[in-house]
């Protein structure tokens, strides 16, 4: 039997079902415990699995990452929640050097299974640092999983798969999106849900094929529904390292024309690296160049600007006509 | 709580001072065959731990392998043939064939090699924390140098470590010299044990080319953090004889007559002195002087006849099972390059 819930409280009922699965799962983070995190997204985990198990940490990102990764080397799963992408940062010597290296460095022997979960993306009219999308750092780092979800259902099974992966995983939440909300079959076992790394077709098309994840697939769709006169495949890549490239290239291969949407900054991001790959697999299918909406290569603006900065549906259904000018 | 300065400890036991005699010799040695073989072109570079055996081995000495874990840094050459670590698959990570060193880290409790300056201090914090969560009594340790003590990862380690509790000890090899800058340029108030007080933490500097006091007060340390007392911090005051690595080169900012100073006071010739003091014959020395030289001459002859890495190593360990994306660069590379 399923329930409707927020994308934020599927995530939270997922954590809930990962730490009853598990008792080495661990929460940790800034405020995670007794105000259950600043999107509410560990509420009430303090209180039914204690404060050893959902840490109120210092205010020390590298510190979380850092002892997340020794707590991983004693057998547990730490679940860090980094506050805001923006707030990333100084953890980034861990994450980059340490964590997603423990694995090669040591032939193996070690693994370091910890989760490092990043409320991201804009949208939502905050101060800056609070709207940034870092994906493509984390998807540059052999070694990492970097993941996303963009309904309540994907993100009640992603974190539990996220928890689940024996490599570390960059699990990143659409936080313009924490109060949509979805039936979710909560009753169905973790076992039948798509993997991990597997992309969604959110809405079959045949003229072209936009590929979105995270916050974009809402404004995606919204764009095909609004595009009277083509019929639009929607594409939610799901997981951004690795990418599925079969279902993208599928997709391609029938329509001909592709659009990548992402709200972080156009040059080398993750739509620059879509677009190679699929020029490489999908040459003699392609009816134009790959077209890319995203945001623009400028720090991500004071909201009073954000809605310019933001692809929205308008933009979206230009990048659509662009691929359809050739 | 003030940093206490640690008075002369008093002798070790005769047996316990007589085997660190014999690690610490045989890391001397084995610390010079690298050198020499840095210079045949065998390892392509060489970190000298020369001057800081007794700070070492001292501390290592004072673990439990039973229960505890040491998180190395990149220059513990000592520590890790105290706690029986392979030292061929330790030098591996010298010779280039492996970046974290050949040796199993869970099996030896010595984490594997790590060149980021700070960088494993957080991870010895973590694995205390875990370790008292999962109820049992082994503490970590964590090695790093003056340095590092700079680092802010160091700084939010033992923040975070004094406000949990975690059983771990700070093991501070205060060697003076962070490649070029030296202590005065380094450490602002001279004393990286007072900075303990700020964390709620006993830190105490001991005299870290004396090894029964080093070996005292990380036991004295690891004590405190296994009965429930929580982090500490022991700064062992010690000396860079070598150069920072192989490619340095100290003529450039040091005073050679300070270098000469140190090695007047080496830990290795004055704890053979203490234990010619306290009775051990010429002969008994002798012994393990030919056991420490047989030993070291078995790593060197292991690590030149240790085979190179495989090629396809390149896309190993990368994820617990390859992606289909490596596993597709893989196939490329067997088919276009491979030798």
């Amino acid at each position: 039997m399923g329930s409707k819930l927020t994308l934020g409280r599927a995530i939270n009922t997922g954590l809930r079902q990962a730490m009853e699965a598990d008792p080495k799962v661990l929460v940790m983070g800034e405020d995670v415990g007794k105000l259950g995190g600043v999107f509410r997204v560990t509420d009430g985990l303090q209180k039914d699995f204690g404060a050893d198990r959902v840490i109120d940490t210092p205010l020390a990102e590298s510190g979380i990452v850092g002892t997340a990764i020794g707590l991983a080397l004693r057998g547990y799963r730490p679940v860090c929640e980094i506050q805001f992408d923006g707030f990333f940062f100084p953890a980034a010597n861990q994450t980059f050097s340490q964590l997603a290296k423990i694995r090669r460095r040591s032939a193996g022997v070690l693994s370091v299974p910890v989760v490092i979960r990043i409320p991201y993306g804009g949208g939502i009219g905050a101060v800056e640092h609070h709207s940034e999308s870092p994906e493509a750092y984390f998807t540059h780092t052999a070694g990492l999983r970097v993941v996303t979800a963009a309904t309540p259902e994907d993100a009640y099974w992603a974190i539990q798969q996220a928890v689940a992966s024996d490599d570390p995983v960059i699990f990143l939440e659409p936080k313009r999106r924490y109060y949509e909300k979805a039936e979710v079959d909560t009753d169905a076992t973790l076992s039948a849900a798509p993997p991990l790394d597997a992309a969604r077709v959110a809405r079959p098309g045949s003229d072209a094929t936009i590929v979105a994840y995270g916050p974009m697939v809402k404004t995606a769709l919204q764009a095909a529904e609004a595009d009277t006169e083509r019929d639009i495949e929607v594409i939610d890549l799901r997981s951004l390292a690795p990418i599925d490239y079969d279902t993208v290239a599928d997709s391609v291969r029938r329509t001909g024309r592709l659009v990548v949407v992402h709200e972080a900054p156009l040059t080398n991001g993750v739509g620059g690296e879509i677009s190679a790959r699929v020029t490489e697999e999908c040459f003699y299918h392609l009816e134009a160049p790959v077209m890319r909406v995203c945001g623009f290569d400028t720090p991500y603006p004071q909201s009073r600007l954000e809605e310019y900065y933001l692809p929205d549906l308008d933009r979206i259904l230009d990048g659509i006509d662009r691929a359809f000018a050739y | 709580m003030q940093a206490q300065e640690a008075r002369a400890a008093d002798p070790l036991p005769p047996a316990h001072a007589r085997s660190l005699y014999r690690a610490m010799l045989t890391a001397r040695l084995i610390d010079g065959e690298a050198i020499a073989l840095q210079r045949q072109g065998v390892l392509p570079a060489y970190v000298s731990a020369r001057g800081q055996e007794a700070a070492q081995a001292g501390s290592a000495a004072a673990l439990d392998i039973e229960r505890d874990f040491a998180f190395p840094t990149y220059r513990e050459i000592a520590a890790a043939l105290t706690l029986g670590v392979d030292m061929v698959g330790y030098l591996a990570s010298h010779r280039a064939l492996w970046h974290g060193g050949l040796y199993d880290p869970v099996a030896s409790r010595f984490g594997a090699v790590n060149a980021v300056v700070g960088g494993p201090v957080p991870h010895a914090v973590g694995w205390a924390m875990g370790e008292r969560l999962a109820g049992r009594t082994g503490c970590a340790l964590s090695y790093f140098g003056d340095g590092a003590s700079s680092e802010g990862d160091v700084h939010e380690a033992m923040n975070l470590a004094g406000v949990m509790r975690a059983p771990v000890v700070f093991l501070c090899q205060n060697n003076r010299w962070a490649l070029s800058v030296p202590n005065e340029r380094q450490v602002a108030g001279g004393s990286i044990a007072a900075r303990a007080a700020g964390y709620g933490m006993p830190g105490v500097a001991v005299d870290g080319n004396d090894v029964a006091a080093v070996y005292r007060a990380t036991r004295q340390a690891l004590e405190h953090a296994r009965s429930g007392g929580g982090p500490s911090l022991v700064e062992a005051r010690t000396y860079r004889i070598e150069p920072h690595s192989t490619s340095d080169d100290t003529s450039r900012y040091r005073d050679p007559d300070e270098e000469r100073q140190w090695r007047e006071r080496d830990p290795v010739a004055r704890l053979r002195a203490e234990l010619g003091e306290a009775g051990h014959t010429d002969d008994t020395l002798a012994r393990v002087e030919r056991e420490a030289r047989e030993s070291a001459e078995r790593v060197r002859d292991g690590i030149c006849a240790r085979p190179e890495p495989d090629g396809d190593d390149l896309f190993r360990y990368v994820y617990a099972e390859p992606t289909d994306e490596l596993a597709r660069q893989w196939r490329a590379w067997r088919e276009e390059a491979a030798p």
